[in-house]
């Protein structure tokens, strides 16, 4: 199968997508031709679709996701791009107070096809406000679809499925995974949301990661099968509304729960999983559950500090014996 | 353009129905009736009855928190307005809306937002998807003074002006934020000279002149349906009573300035002009004042006799539309 990367396989779901259904159109800052994006995702499609359906937009973060939302009101299908997850806190209020109410508040004869694309995380040079993780923040909202994919594949058809979503809905996009490179398919496929995958099978910890943190438990995982210690790794890859059924069996297969991920510990995705399976898995538990996350702490500049305070390989590897009781 | 005296007389039916189903909203909300609170536009009628006046049947309108004049002036059913204002199940957004977000989708009155501003950039966006499609369509955003100092109205005008879209920025300036007075904070002479920021045409007029406010609105309306962009109408105008029921409106403005504005009544002042210009009879009148409470009446019977959403069915399906959410709150 052909590999490609991450970021073309965002491309090429968008691509796609625009190609199918003219109604579906795009606007961001920089997104347009001759530049294609802060992290050249939409490289090629300003030339393609043109300046009005790759519309670059002012700097001005709740006005590009206020409009996007005024535009699905009339028929448009949106895709809001906010370059950096840091920023999305500029268009919090259209988020919460409009894009995520109206449907509900309108006995669901409205509907809000916007898809807000961002990314985040580290990447060694991006500075505290431009690395963080904040999905939780979203997770928190009721009437948003939040989604986290860790590879080119899943992220082309989850994208294309949100596209041709009806509900609002979060796409959040790692830098560190732009240029990852993976298999992914030529013939048209959809990645249906609301459902987990089982990244890798094992008898011993569920590990619920999600992003970049489930390449790095994928990577614990083949390390610590020297030690015969044997990690099922699964990516919920929609966190809002989670797959909770496929957690929990493996819960009950393994008797052990982590979750992974590079927000800050509090109040974080991983309080809310291990808040899941307490109340539906307790007597399955033959450990406590353990959150592998980054410090409730700003992410200063650089590798050094970002490798303190970011959740890595040898945390899940730490973690995982200590579960095991080694 | 001068208005004919036939459509004066048009906005002058439409005013005096706002103005009594404002009046009839203070009453009910004193008995309890209404779900949430009443924030009044007993004195600013006009605007919105102008402006809406030159509106068709499918240009789009985001009203303000104080916006029941944009919903009536377009025509919404008062019995759905009533029952959602009273929070039953009838009511144009099934009760769920209450009287602080009513809609009204058969008149293309999609939500009113909770956070002052963002109407704005709503309509922006509304003009947007219109310019994409093709169609000659407009959207009018109506908004205090208040907002014109939020983000969301200078990004939502910023759009506006920067992709030239069929929007209307419409501000009833009734001089007073809550308790704050525009002028505490405003370094302008008039919120119209915002619009020189944005490089758009602005213009100020005197908002309890119907006739004033329809010749500008008209103009604007023309003007973004051909395509040439937004405008921000700027009308002067001033609100009877306090910003909701809870507030008097005494404490912050002086008996005198309310008196004073009491006489530049927009509906009375019209009606005197159309008496001595024979265009309509005391009787006439006492009919039309008939048939609206009439109308009112029957709006507020259904609303009381209908009844409250179950709340289970109103939570059913309805946040994700695919996705149930959990009705467990144990």
């Amino acid at each position: 199968m052909r590999e490609i990367t991450y970021r073309e396989a965002i491309r090429e779901a968008m691509r796609e997508e625009m190609r199918r259904d003219e109604t579906v159109f795009q606007l961001g800052e920089d997104i347009g031709r001759n530049f294609g994006g802060a992290f050249k995702v939409t490289a090629g499609l300003g030339e393609e679709f043109g300046d009005a359906r790759i519309l670059n937009t002012p700097l001005a973060e709740a006005g590009i996701v206020g409009v996007a939302v005024g535009s699905a009101l009339v028929g448009m299908r949106p895709i809001a791009e906010i370059m950096y997850m840091d920023f999305t806190t500029l268009a919090i209020d259209i988020i919460l107070n409009t894009m995520s109410k109206i449907r509900f508040m309108t006995g669901g004869m409205v509907k809000m096809p916007v898809v807000v694309r961002t990314q985040q995380g580290g990447r060694g040079v991006s500075g505290a406000t431009h690395s963080q993780s904040l999905e939780a923040m979203f997770m928190h909202i009721p009437g948003l679809i939040v989604i986290l994919p860790s590879t080119p594949r899943d992220a082309k058809g989850l994208l294309k499925s949100a596209i041709r979503e009806d509900n609002p809905v979060i796409f959040i996009e790692h830098k560190g995974l732009y240029a990852m490179k993976g298999p992914v398919s030529a013939e048209e496929y959809l990645i249906p949301l609301g459902k987990a995958e089982i990244k890798r099978e094992g008898r011993d910890i569920t590990v619920v990661a999600i992003s970049r943190s489930v390449l790095r438990a994928l990577e614990a995982a083949e390390k610590l099968e020297e030690e015969d210690i044997h990690l099922e790794v699964i990516d919920p890859m929609t966190i809002k509304p989670l797959d909770e059924e496929t957690i929990i069996s493996s819960v009950q297969k393994t008797g052990r729960l982590m979750v992974v991920h590079e927000a800050c510990k509090t109040g974080g995705f991983g309080a809310e999983v291990a808040a899941i399976v307490s109340e539906k898995a307790i007597d399955y538990l033959d450990a406590p559950i353990k959150r592998v996350a980054a410090l409730d702490a700003p992410i200063p500049c650089g590798e050094v500090f970002e490798n303190f305070v970011l959740p890595g390989v040898d945390d899940i590897i730490h973690a995982s014996r200590k579960l095991i009781g080694k | 353009m001068e208005i004919s005296k036939r459509k004066l007389k048009e906005l002058y039916i439409v005013m005096k129905k706002c103005r009594m189903h404002e009046e009839r909203a203070v009453i009910e909300y004193r008995k309890g009736n209404i779900c949430g609170n009443v924030h009044s536009a007993i004195g600013q009628e006009a605007i919105a009855t102008a402006v809406c006046s030159f509106l068709n049947e499918d240009d789009y309108v985001f009203p303000s928190h104080r916006g029941y004049c944009g919903f009536i002036a377009r025509g919404a059913r008062l019995d759905k307005l009533w029952a959602e204002m009273c929070g039953r199940e009838t009511g144009y957004a099934g009760g769920r809306g209450g009287s602080l977000h009513p809609v009204a989708l058969d008149r293309n009155i999609p939500f009113v937002p909770g956070t002052v501003g963002s109407q704005v950039v709503l309509a922006s966006g509304v003009g947007l998807g219109f310019k994409m499609r093709n169609l000659k369509r407009v959207a009018v955003a109506f908004f205090g003074d208040g907002a014109t100092t939020t983000g969301a109205f200078h990004e939502g005008v910023s759009f506006a002006a920067a992709f030239d879209l069929p929007v209307v920025f419409v501000c009833e300036n009734n001089q007073y934020e809550e308790s704050t007075h525009w002028k505490y904070w405003c370094k302008l002479d008039k919120l119209a000279e915002r619009a020189s920021g944005y490089g758009i045409p602005g213009v100020s007029v005197d908002g309890n002149d119907v006739e004033a406010v329809a010749e500008v609105a008209e103009e604007a309306i023309k003007r973004a349906r051909e395509g040439k962009g937004p405008t921000l109408i700027e009308g002067l105008t001033y609100r009877i009573l306090g910003h909701h029921m809870g507030d008097t409106g005494y404490s912050y403005r002086s008996k005198e300035e309310i008196e004073e504005w009491k006489k530049k009544d927009p509906i009375n002042n019209l009606y005197h002009r159309l008496l001595q210009a024979k265009a309509i009879s005391e009787k006439e009148n006492q009919e039309i004042e008939a048939k609206i409470s009439e109308e009112l009446d029957e709006a507020v019977r259904f609303a009381l006799e209908s009844p409250v959403m179950n709340p289970e069915r109103c939570f059913r399906n309805t946040v994700y539309f695919g996705w149930e959410i959990s009705l467990n709150k144990v």
